[in-house]
């Protein structure tokens, strides 16, 4: 603190751009320069230390346009998608129950959304122990009669990506059921009550008023979780599948990540992620939108 | 009002058929951690007939459990309060003065929240290469703190916004600085935003996967989530240590979790992040 009336005033115009220059030179790091950076790689083999880097034009997206993996990745990212809308209906169910304050709701809702705060790799890994052969599912299916059901649930390709999908589900839906819930707070009770009064029973309140009240956040939600089957889901392959059995469990970032890292042929690597953010910027610009006009409109939540 | 009590009933069984699904893997996890490997061959599914702290002990004192979780600790810590810092002086401008191009940046930094991890870590890979970052504790702080800014900085400049303007034009008034008005006011008025930040943030870095597989690859620097999936390999077939290892790498966060729950619901909703 030596000096500081000595300090010449800065003009007030840049006081913002000082403020904000940690961030602009993180972000830059980060974000922009890896950007910019990635998009070269996929015009280019990449070299080393000792080998220079050349130009290779659209060698790299043709490779990967022409390797069957890359569209099992594709496609099972699409197969992904499908736990959107059952993540969407449970979650409007489950907040609509919550909001009618059942005695300890508030119990409830933490548990509801516990999973969500558990780490994958633990998730995956207990989850790895229960559909074991031996394992509690195949046990609990057993002791209802279900036997015939029971199988390696994670070791066989039919049934590695259900198996996925459904911890996927079991983990993302206290998310929605806690924006959802936000939503329905902050909603003027009156809306509930004159429905209910008019003799609404519950399902007409739902079809009616809830549904309706839900349709921004629902919308919201649902983008969030779009971006997050194509793009946010290494780790539960990571840890429970490897890809496997037989690659039936390679979604697109695990493709990126094998040809990147353990292949290491980078321009393959960096051509296959600018294809999935031109699939994911669309879903970006869409969530940008309607964080904007949230903003704009000074609603919360 | 009174009410129909079928239906009431009817929603407390749904609800507590969610509660039960959402516990059956918590309670394997907790109940197993109580067992030898022994009680675990006759009774793996039921409640501990004798429990013991033994498989929990053994956990933290045999592998590098207790490495791993320090490790992650030092990197959450780390990361969570410099971008807490960086991002509450850049949400500053953005919410609070006429500044031209703070809403273009805040909509870059709305987009960049959400951004896949993986396009990123392609080129940062070459990037800390160059740089000789690989494997150290400050290049993946660099990256983690980056990776966090776009959502402190939004949630604190939202926060910041609802601050009582007469409040911040009398301290105007008063000839305090901008420096000073940040530190001395609205830093101090914003504490539950700045709680709902660092806990929202903590969460992420603990559980963070994909970077940590990459760039921290030496056995020293290894955290939790990279750590359990090799104690996994390592004693795969003793259930009761597995199980052990995984509580020790959940309690922080739950513990966290359950005591900050308003604040990590707060945060969560409020910029609709991803976690």
């Amino acid at each position: 603190m030596t000096g500081r009336a000595r300090v010449a005033p800065m003009p007030q115009r840049l006081k913002p751009w000082l403020f904000c220059a940690p961030l602009i030179v993180c972000v830059g790091i980060v974000f922009l320069y890896p950007l910019v950076a990635l998009v070269r790689y996929s015009f280019e083999q990449v070299g080393s230390a000792y080998i220079p880097s050349t130009f290779v034009g659209l060698d790299n997206y043709r490779y990967v346009y022409s390797d069957s993996l890359f569209w099992r990745a594709i496609t099972n990212n699409a197969k992904l998608l499908l736990c959107v809308p059952v993540l969407i209906v449970l979650s409007t169910i489950i907040a609509a129950v919550l909001h009618d304050q059942v005695k300890g709701w508030k119990a409830y809702r933490t548990f509801v959304f516990l999973p969500y705060v558990l780490s994958i790799p633990v998730v995956g890994i207990v989850f790895g122990y229960l559909f074991q052969q031996k394992g509690l599912v195949n046990s609990a299916l057993q002791n209802v009669g279900l036997g015939a059901l029971a199988q390696d649930w994670l070791g066989t390709s039919t049934w590695a990506l259900p198996t996925i999908m459904a911890v996927i589900i079991w983990k993302e839906l206290g998310f929605g059921v806690i924006v959802f819930l936000a939503r329905l707070i902050s909603v003027p009770e009156d809306m509930f009550e004159a429905a209910r009064i008019d003799g609404a029973g519950w399902w007409r309140r739902l079809r009616y008023v809830t549904i309706p009240q839900l349709a921004p956040a629902i919308v919201f939600y649902a983008i969030v979780e779009l971006i997050t089957m194509l793009s946010w889901v290494f780790a539960y392959i990571y840890v429970m599948t490897a890809g496997g059995p037989g690659n039936s469990t390679v979604v697109s970032e695990y493709y990126i990540y094998q040809q990147t890292f353990q292949n290491t042929v980078i321009g393959i690597g960096a051509a296959a992620a600018v294809t999935l953010l031109g699939f994911v910027s669309i879903l970006i610009i869409v969530r940008l939108w309607l964080v904007r006009r949230v903003e704009l409109l000074g609603v919360e939540g | 009002m009174p009410r129909y009590w079928p239906g009431r009933l009817a929603k407390h069984l749904l609800l507590l058929l969610f509660v039960f699904a959402a516990l059956v893997p918590v309670y394997f996890m907790v109940a197993n951690s109580f067992k030898t490997s022994e009680e675990y061959l006759s009774n793996p599914y039921g409640i501990p007939r004798s429990p013991t702290f033994a498989t929990l002990g053994s956990a933290i004192h045999d592998g590098d459990l207790y490495r791993w979780l320090l490790n992650s600790f030092v990197f959450t810590v780390a990361s969570v309060l410099l971008s807490t810092l960086i991002g509450a002086f850049a949400a500053y401008p953005i919410a609070l003065m006429r500044w031209k191009p703070g809403p273009w940046l805040l909509s870059v930094l709305i987009a960049l929240m959400v951004l896949p991890p993986i396009v990123l870590v392609v080129p940062l890979f070459q990037v800390m290469a160059n740089a000789g970052q690989l494997n150290t504790y400050r290049g993946v702080i660099v990256i983690y703190t980056g990776l966090l800014l776009p959502f402190s900085t939004f949630l604190l400049a939202s926060f910041f916004r609802t601050m009582p303007r007469d409040l911040l034009e009398a301290a105007r008034l008063d000839g305090a600085g901008h420096t000073r008005m940040l530190v001395s006011i609205v830093l101090p008025l914003s504490l539950p935003a700045l709680v709902t930040v660092a806990t929202v943030q903590a969460l992420w870095v603990w559980n963070e996967v994909l970077i940590a597989v990459i760039f921290l690859q030496s056995e020293s620097l290894r955290t939790l989530m990279v750590g359990v999936t090799i104690f996994r390999s390592r004693y795969h077939l003793d259930i009761p240590l597995v199980m052990a290892g995984m509580l020790w790498a959940t309690i922080p966060m739950v513990i966290l979790y359950l005591v900050l729950q308003r604040f990590f619901i707060r945060g969560l909703t409020a910029g609709a992040v991803k976690g």
